[in-house]
Parts: structure tokens; C-alpha cells; sequence
């Protein structure tokens, strides 16, 4: 390994390098146009050729955006959205680390089947049982509401699969330990399992908080009230319908506000994300 | 500290019986080592008496109490575990006070009897850090320094020098013993190593297949085995059995007779009880085994002093012993008292 790093030196290395950044800018290329025209006005966009550097209009456009909006203010959407994905990230994240902790921890009737009717649901993907879901959210008075959002996301045989597979890997005797100390199983979950899978957790959370906010097709079925709407299909609503002109610069700077939050947490999680994918620490 | 007493205790897996009822009386302070092969039920015995395992009959109980149904936390007993079982997230100090602080014992007190336990096993410098960040001997002694806190009525031990490398084993071992006389703890102590038996036990349960073969003194279950299978797990290297019919002149109920290789010695070919080639010589310094094929083809062991010269290897010679010292068993693997004592 580091005579590759040595033998790697000299013309190689700045190949390797070279080709790497022209990966990064072809990547790279189309949020930079997004950029651009978000700080530019609409003629600009639509006269060829497209502008490659930013105009002067990037703090209207986005004062546009984030306080009037389209059909909705963008803050609002961004809370909206906000909430949904904590709301689905957290909750899918306490569900399945106590459906685990049962299935793992518990000995009752039919054990096995509960753990293999989850696993079950992963060979549904949501788009199959979206009808039936929202029949059943409908029922309830849920349209247009964050429970209605975030509650039939919830379920989560992913990530219940996930802390299983995690737990079978804690000794047995760590739990015997916590029993011969007088740790009742829930005082065990809570000192010990839980601060053990801190990692797993972290990680877990990225992946969910960007499903949540990545979710489209739901959001866009069950809310109809623009102010109930998510940003990443509030986007898709600000497009034009008819003969209307599309306000680009707005829906430019709305796309890049969508992306903001979760560049923010992959950023400031990214230490503990890692670790969670890769040690497993014990 | 307290006493223990097991009644006919009996482990049932569905079916299977793998404990076929275990009785002892362990008085207060009284050091018990159960030691058997791997599979033998002593692990099982062990986690029945933590109340880790239920126990399917028969009765278990700490200070004259009935603890068969009792949870681990409310039988007033500590354990210490094969792999240590630390908890890999909390401070040396944490783990040590964990059963404290789950018992809502004052932190004054919990800082105070850890501090003394630390000290008693030289982990002072270390309660700050993290299991992972220790050797494998002190992780040991972390796991002995939480079961001490809690005072315990009686202390388990599951195998715990078994993962540590030789030496260091020595040292333990002697740590233990050196913990238990200083302390004056009732505990049952499993372990597959003889030596740790022998060394530790004021008394030793020796187990085979889910029976207690022999229950007793160290010194005594190796002068006096009850069974083939103690005289051969005890002692090494281990005790010799020849077929009573090679013998001849034995009585007619011995089927077995079991020599100790420290109690034959070499005689001139054609003299002594048997005949035997020398297949070949360990000299370890202060003794040397020699390992002779019988007529028969089966293996006998001689145990000489280091000084005693050793014949060249494929030497035919005579093997001889005191018949006293023999130890003979009937079809049955059980003992038959010796007529012949000289």
C-alpha cells in the first residue's frame, strides 16, 4: 500500500487527480447552472446562450421565493418538509429499535412470524399499497396533516432488519451481565443497547431524514392544501400550467434551498455516519 | 457471605436431560471449583444458580432461602464472565458501579466501595478509560472488581482465565485465591483446567456428562478417584489404565486397574507388572516422561525425576508398581476397594 502511494507520485498522480476533478465538475456542472439562474432574472434565462455566472438578483429571488412563493411560501414548504422528514427519520428510528429489541430480546409465540411479516413488507415497495394507504389515511382525516404525512411512512422493516442484524452481534453475555447487575430490560435498552448503537443510529438517520425529505409521490397524493405542501413536490407544482410563464429564477432558487438541509446534515453527521457504516465498535 | 445448597438439581433441554440431578452443601466462605470437559453441564450448573437458566427440578438455595424462581438481580450474587462481558461504552468506574447505581446505593457510597475495589486490584490508574482501551488481564479484573461491589452472598465464576494466555492465567490464578482468602467469599467457580481446580478448590465437584462423579478435596479426589473418569481427568499427565486380565492375579470384579504415572517405575526387562516398549522420552529439566507402548498397543506413561537416566528410545523394559498404589475400577467405572493393600 505505500509503495503504491510512492510509485504513485509524479505524472500518475496528477492524471489521478485530474480526472477526478473533471468527474467532479461534470457533477458538479448542473447544480452550478441551478445556481445561476436562481441569482438572475427570467429574460436572462430564457435569451441564449445561458448565463454561466451569477447576476445580480440572487438576494430578490430568494426573498421571493422564501417569503411569497409560487402557490406557497418556500419557508413554509421547507417547514413542512422539515417536519416530515425528523417526523418519519425519528419515529422510524424509535419503532424499529424496540421492534428489534423484542424480536432479538423476547421470547414469545410467534417470534418468528412477526420478524418475517416485517421482513415481508420490504418486498412491497410504497407505490403498491399507496391506493389502499391512503384509503386508510383518508379514513382517518388525515389529508392535509403531518400525521397524514409521517405516520404511514413510519414502519420501517429496513431499518428494523438493520438493528436485528446489530443486536444478534451484541454478546449474550452483555445482557446476562445487565441481568445479574438487576437491569430490568428496559433499564438494559436504555443504558446499554442504546448507547451501543449510538453509531448505527447516527448513520441510520442520515439515510432516513433524506428519504423523508426525498419523499414525492406521497406529499404530492395526500396534500392538496399548498400550504400542507413539501418542498420537493411544491417544486413540481410551481411549474407552469398552460400558457402561464414559468418563473425560473424563483423555481431555481427553490430548487436550491431543497437541497440546503440535507447537505446540513450529511455534513455535520458525516463523522458519525461513517462510523456507523464502517466499525462496528466493541 | 452466605451458604449454598444445591438439592438433586436436575437441567432438562425439551427432552434431553443434561443435568442428571447435582447435590452439595457449600458452607460459608467455602471456595467450590466445578471442573469437567467441554459439554459436561457445568456451565449450565453455573448460570442455574445465577438464575440465568431455569432449573427444571430439584432446589437451589442461598442462605436457607428457595431462589428456584428468583430473578439473578434478587439472589444476591455476583458473576464473572468468560468474555468478560464489559460494557464496552462505559468508563472502567461505570461498570464497576453499574449494579450500584441500578440498586439506588448513595454516590458516596457507590465512589467509595468502587475505589476500594479498584485499589484491592491495582485498577486506581485506570477508571477513567474505556474496556477496549485495557489489556485482557485487567479487563479481568474489572469484571472481578464488579462483582466485589456489590457483595455479593456468593460469586460466580464462568470459566474467567480461559481467555487469557498462559502467564498471565498463573497470575490471576494466584489473585483469585489470594481475593478469596482476603475476602472470605462463598463461591462456585466453573472451569475445564485442572490445574485451576486443584489450586483453587477448598472443595472440587468434578462432573461428567451432567453427573457429579466426585465431590471433595482437591487432594483427596486426586488420591482417592471415585470413578475411571476422575482418575483420568484429574492429574497430569493422566492416569494409566490397563485391562485387569493382562495383570492377572487381581480380584475377579476389577475390570480396570488405573496406575498414576508418578507411581511406576522402570525395571529391568522381563521384571515388574508389564512389558513395554520406550517409545519416547520428554525430559522436562526436573522430570522426565516416558511414554512406553505395551505389548497390548496401548500407550502407558511413566513419570521419573529429571535425574534418573533414560534408556534410548525402542528399549524393551519392564514396568513396575506398588500394587498398593493401584486404582482399580469394576465394568461399571466405579471403584472396587483394593483387597490386595499391602
Amino acid at each position: 500500500m505505500a509503495d503504491g502511494m510512492v510509485e504513485k507520485r509524479g505524472v500518475g498522480l496528477w492524471f489521478t487527480h485530474l480526472g477526478l476533478i473533471i468527474g467532479v465538475l461534470i457533477i458538479f456542472f448542473p447544480i452550478w447552472l441551478a445556481f445561476v439562474a436562481s441569482t438572475v432574472t427570467q429574460p436572462e434565462i430564457v435569451r441564449p446562450p445561458m448565463p454561466l455566472w451569477p447576476g445580480d438578483q440572487f438576494f430578490e429571488n430568494y426573498r421571493k421565493a422564501l417569503v411569497s412563493g409560487i402557490n406557497a411560501p418556500v419557508a413554509k414548504m421547507l417547514f413542512n418538509s422539515f417536519v416530515m422528514a425528523m417526523g418519519i427519520a425519528l419515529g422510524k428510528i424509535v419503532i424499529s429499535l424496540l421492534s428489534a429489541f423484542a424480536i432479538v430480546y423476547f421470547k414469545f409465540p410467534g417470534r418468528r412470524l412477526f420478524f418475517w411479516l416485517i421482513f415481508l413488507t420490504l418486498m412491497l415497495p410504497v407505490e403498491v399499497r399507496i391506493v389502499p394507504t391512503y384509503e386508510v389515511v383518508a379514513g382517518f382525516g388525515m389529508l392535509n396533516s403531518y400525521s397524514g404525512l409521517i405516520f404511514p411512512l413510519i414502519a420501517s422493516a429496513t431499518a428494523t432488519f438493520l438493528f436485528r442484524q446489530f443486536f444478534m452481534t451484541v454478546p449474550d453475555e452483555l445482557a446476562e451481565a445487565a441481568r445479574v447487575d438487576g437491569a430490568r430490560p428496559m433499564r438494559f435498552f436504555w443504558d446499554i443497547l442504546l448507547p451501543m448503537s449510538r453509531t448505527n443510529i447516527a448513520a441510520l438517520f442520515v439515510i432516513l431524514f433524506i428519504y423523508g425529505w426525498n419523499q414525492y409521490l406521497w406529499p404530492l397524493l395526500i396534500t392538496t392544501d399548498p400550504s400542507m405542501n413539501t418542498i420537493v413536490m411544491g417544486i413540481k407544482q410551481m411549474f407552469p400550467s398552460g400558457d402561464d410563464i414559468a418563473d425560473w429564477p424563483v423555481i431555481m432558487a427553490t430548487s436550491i434551498l431543497a437541497m440546503l438541509p440535507p447537505i446540513i446534515v450529511v455534513i455535520s453527521m458525516q463523522k458519525l455516519f461513517i462510523r456507523g457504516l464502517v466499525d462496528s465498535e466493541k | 457471605m452466605a451458604t449454598l445448597k444445591l438439592d438433586n438439581v436436575k437441567k432438562r433441554f425439551g427432552q434431553t436431560e443434561v443435568i442428571h440431578g447435582v447435590s452439595i452443601d457449600v458452607k460459608d466462605g467455602e471456595f467450590i471449583v466445578i471442573v469437567g470437559p467441554s459439554g459436561c453441564g457445568k456451565s449450565t450448573l453455573l448460570r442455574m444458580v445465577a438464575g440465568l437458566e431455569a432449573v427444571s427440578s430439584g432446589e437451589i438455595q442461598i442462605d436457607g432461602t428457595r431462589v428456584n424462581d428468583a430473578e439473578p438481580m434478587d439472589r444476591d450474587i455476583a458473576m464473572v464472565f468468560q468474555n468478560y462481558a464489559l460494557y464496552p461504552h462505559m468508563s472502567v468506574f461505570d461498570n464497576m458501579a453499574y449494579g450500584l447505581k441500578i440498586a439506588k446505593t448513595p454516590k458516596l457510597e457507590i465512589a467509595d466501595r468502587v475505589g476500594t475495589a479498584a485499589k484491592m486490584l491495582e485498577l486506581e490508574d485506570y477508571l477513567t478509560r474505556k474496556p477496549r482501551e485495557l489489556s485482557g488481564g485487567q479487563r479481568q479484573r474489572v469484571a472481578m472488581g464488579r462483582a466485589i461491589v456489590r457483595k455479593p452472598a456468593v460469586f460466580l465464576f464462568d470459566e474467567p482465565l480461559s481467555n487469557l494466555d498462559a502467564k498471565l492465567r498463573v497470575q490471576m490464578r494466584l489473585e483469585i485465591k489470594d481475593l478469596q482468602r482476603k475476602l472470605g467469599i462463598t463461591a462456585l467457580y466453573v472451569t475445564h483446567d485442572q490445574v485451576e481446580a486443584m489450586t483453587l478448590a477448598d472443595r472440587m465437584i468434578v462432573m461428567n456428562a451432567g453427573v457429579a462423579d466426585q465431590i471433595g478435596a482437591p487432594l483427596e479426589v486426586y488420591e482417592n478417584p471415585q470413578t475411571e473418569f476422575v482418575a483420568g481427568f484429574i492429574g497430569s499427565p493422566a492416569t494409566n489404565f490397563i485391562p485387569a486380565e493382562t495383570l492377572g492375579d487381581r480380584p475377579a470384579k476389577v475390570a480396570r486397574v488405573g496406575v498414576r504415572p508418578e507411581h511406576a517405575v522402570l525395571a529391568d526387562a522381563g521384571t515388574g507388572q508389564i512389558q513395554g516398549k520406550l517409545v519416547y522420552a520428554e525430559a522436562l529439566g526436573a522430570e522426565t516422561l516416558l511414554h512406553l507402548r505395551l505389548q497390548s498397543g496401548e500407550m502407558f506413561t511413566i513419570r521419573q525425576d529429571g535425574t534418573v537416566p533414560v534408556p534410548a528410545d525402542g528399549t524393551l523394559t519392564g514396568v513396575d508398581w506398588r500394587q498398593s498404589r493401584e486404582i482399580s475400577f469394576g465394568s461399571d467405572g466405579h471403584r472396587t476397594p483394593n483387597e490386595s493393600a499391602a
